[in-house]
């Protein structure tokens, strides 16, 4: 199977571990990525926040690229806040065509057109769809057996574009986290906020979020997450929140590929947990 | 609210207006907000004050820069009213009118901009100091710098873009700007 791939700035960045746990997983269930050439930033909530056109523009500069590399009409993104930024496009422009044609006027300053032939994946979508669970079953042999994993979905990947899951209740880990032998930590705040930026702008309203969510998972090894953002807020205030909760919430939190990949007989190091802003090489020193 | 007529923000606010007509006031979008402890108006309220044109009570809450994107509410709400996209356009006027109390966000978002429009994608150490600089206030920076050194240990903050392309943007949000005049 074949993907064009869309990273995202974040994974060329500070979550360079979901750039690179995805890669080496997709390659071992035979998934073929091709970066879209020249790809720029889709905007985030920023462009949204400050005009309409641009928060379309952005992203639809991608697909246009996309369009352009005329290989797969699909494109695979891990990062939900892209995913949701690309996929409004791809839904807009469907039924607005006076939109399509403000896109058009803007994107022909670089000489690119924008048809709407792509269709714009989730990560978690490609992997609980397309890709055969038996395999993941069968290199795994049962690998994780013993742990209990809490799935945390977060927003931008369920809402508001159901697509793949219920946007109320996630289920689309599940299957893949059993599939390792791993056992499922029953929550109902996988589809829950975790505050987006609000825990760079507005750190007391963040911070409760993520407390909320950490609290529930008391009990599991590990959450896992599916978006560079929710990843950053779930793991980079745990001393903090703990101490001003007065109870430890320090978790391991891992991106789902690397999860799967370790599954998979990766190692440590394939899946980069090294770069991991919570101790997620806890998790596997249970192990040896 | 001072700065800022009820006319002007009335015809910034028209749009929202439109969309929400047909709220029902059932407070299913209060109910479903994950920030509503934090919003001293709640998003029910706020509809209804935009309904009977109070927009600069509206304005004078920090309720709509309190939405964090989660669709709960859009996803819920059973007129089917978009009112993620709704908190959006309120702050995007607020950006538009420079409304005083809503800077910080407004600077977040344009200094986050700004390195798009420059460099194609986001150059995160620039992107923070550009907002920080412009924010002039020496004392959140100190709520990043635990972050930002944890980031630094990981080797994740690059201070040298990575290719980026041709990257440049500023013909697209010049096109951009003209359009939306
Ligand atoms: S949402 Fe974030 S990661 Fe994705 S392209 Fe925009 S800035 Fe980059
Ligand atoms: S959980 Fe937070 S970061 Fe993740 S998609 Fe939702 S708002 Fe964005
Ligand atoms: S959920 Fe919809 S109808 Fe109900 S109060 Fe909110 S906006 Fe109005
Ligand atoms: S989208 Fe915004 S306003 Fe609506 S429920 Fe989520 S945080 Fe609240």
């Amino acid at each position: 199977m074949k993907y064009l791939y869309y990273p995202g700035c974040s994974l060329e960045g500070t979550s360079a571990e979901y750039d690179i746990s995805t890669k080496v997983l997709l390659e071992s269930v035979d998934i073929q990525l091709t970066d879209i050439e020249d790809w720029s930033c889709c905007g985030a909530t920023a462009a949204e926040s400050q005009s309409h056109l641009l928060s379309y523009v952005l992203p639809a500069r991608n697909l246009a690229l996309a369009e352009k590399m005329n290989s797969s009409n699909q494109i695979l993104v891990p990062c939900s806040a892209c995913y949701l930024n690309l996929k409004k496009v791809e839904e807009a422009i469907k039924k607005d065509k006076d939109l399509l044609g403000k896109i058009n006027t803007v994107l022909a300053e670089e000489d690119l057109v924008l048809k709407g032939d792509m269709i714009v994946r989730h990560l978690l979508d490609v992997l609980s769809k397309d890709v055969d669970i038996e395999e993941i079953k069968e290199i795994s042999h049962n690998k994780m057996a013993g742990f209990t994993i809490a799935p945390y979905y977060g927003c931008q990947c369920l809402r508001p574009f159901t697509v793949f899951d219920d946007p109320e209740e996630p289920h689309s880990m599940d299957e893949l986290i059993r599939a390792t032998g791993a056992e499922l930590f029953e929550w109902d705040m996988g589809g829950q906020c975790c505050g987006a930026s609000n825990t760079s702008t507005k750190p007391e309203a963040g911070m409760a979020l993520v407390g909320k969510i950490l609290k529930a998972a008391k009990g599991a090894d590990a959450i896992l997450t599916v978006c560079p953002m929710c990843q950053m807020n779930l793991e980079s205030s745990q001393k903090k929140i703990s101490h001003k909760e007065g109870i430890d919430l320090e978790i391991p939190v891992l991106f789902l590929p690397q999860f799967l990949g370790l599954a998979m007989g990766k190692t440590q190091n394939d899946v980069r947990l090294d770069l991991n802003l919570s101790n997620a090489g806890k998790l596997m020193k249970a192990r040896v | 609210m001072g700065q800022v007529s009820n006319e002007r923000l009335l015809e910034q606010t028209e749009t929202v207006k439109e969309m929400i007509q047909t709220c029902i006031q059932c407070g299913t979008c209060t109910a479903s907000c994950p920030n509503n402890e934090f919003m001293d108006i709640t998003p029910r309220h706020m509809w209804r004050l935009l309904l009977t044109d109070h927009a600069d009570a509206v304005f004078s809450s920090k309720s709509f820069i309190m939405c964090s994107s989660c669709y709960y509410c859009t996803l819920r709400c059973p007129r089917g009213l978009e009112l993620t996209h709704a908190m959006s356009l309120l702050k995007q006027a607020a950006s538009k009118l420079k409304l005083k109390q809503f800077q910080r966000s407004s600077l977040f978002y344009e200094a986050f901009l700004d390195s798009v429009k420059k460099h194609g994608r986001v150059r995160e150490m620039e992107f923070m100091t550009n907002y920080f600089i412009s924010m002039k206030n020496p004392v959140i920076p100190f709520a990043y710098a635990s972050l930002g050194l944890k980031l630094m240990a990981k080797g994740k903050v690059r201070p040298e873009f990575p290719f980026g392309g041709k990257g440049k943007l500023t013909a697209l949000f010049k096109k951009v700007a003209e359009l939306e005049g």
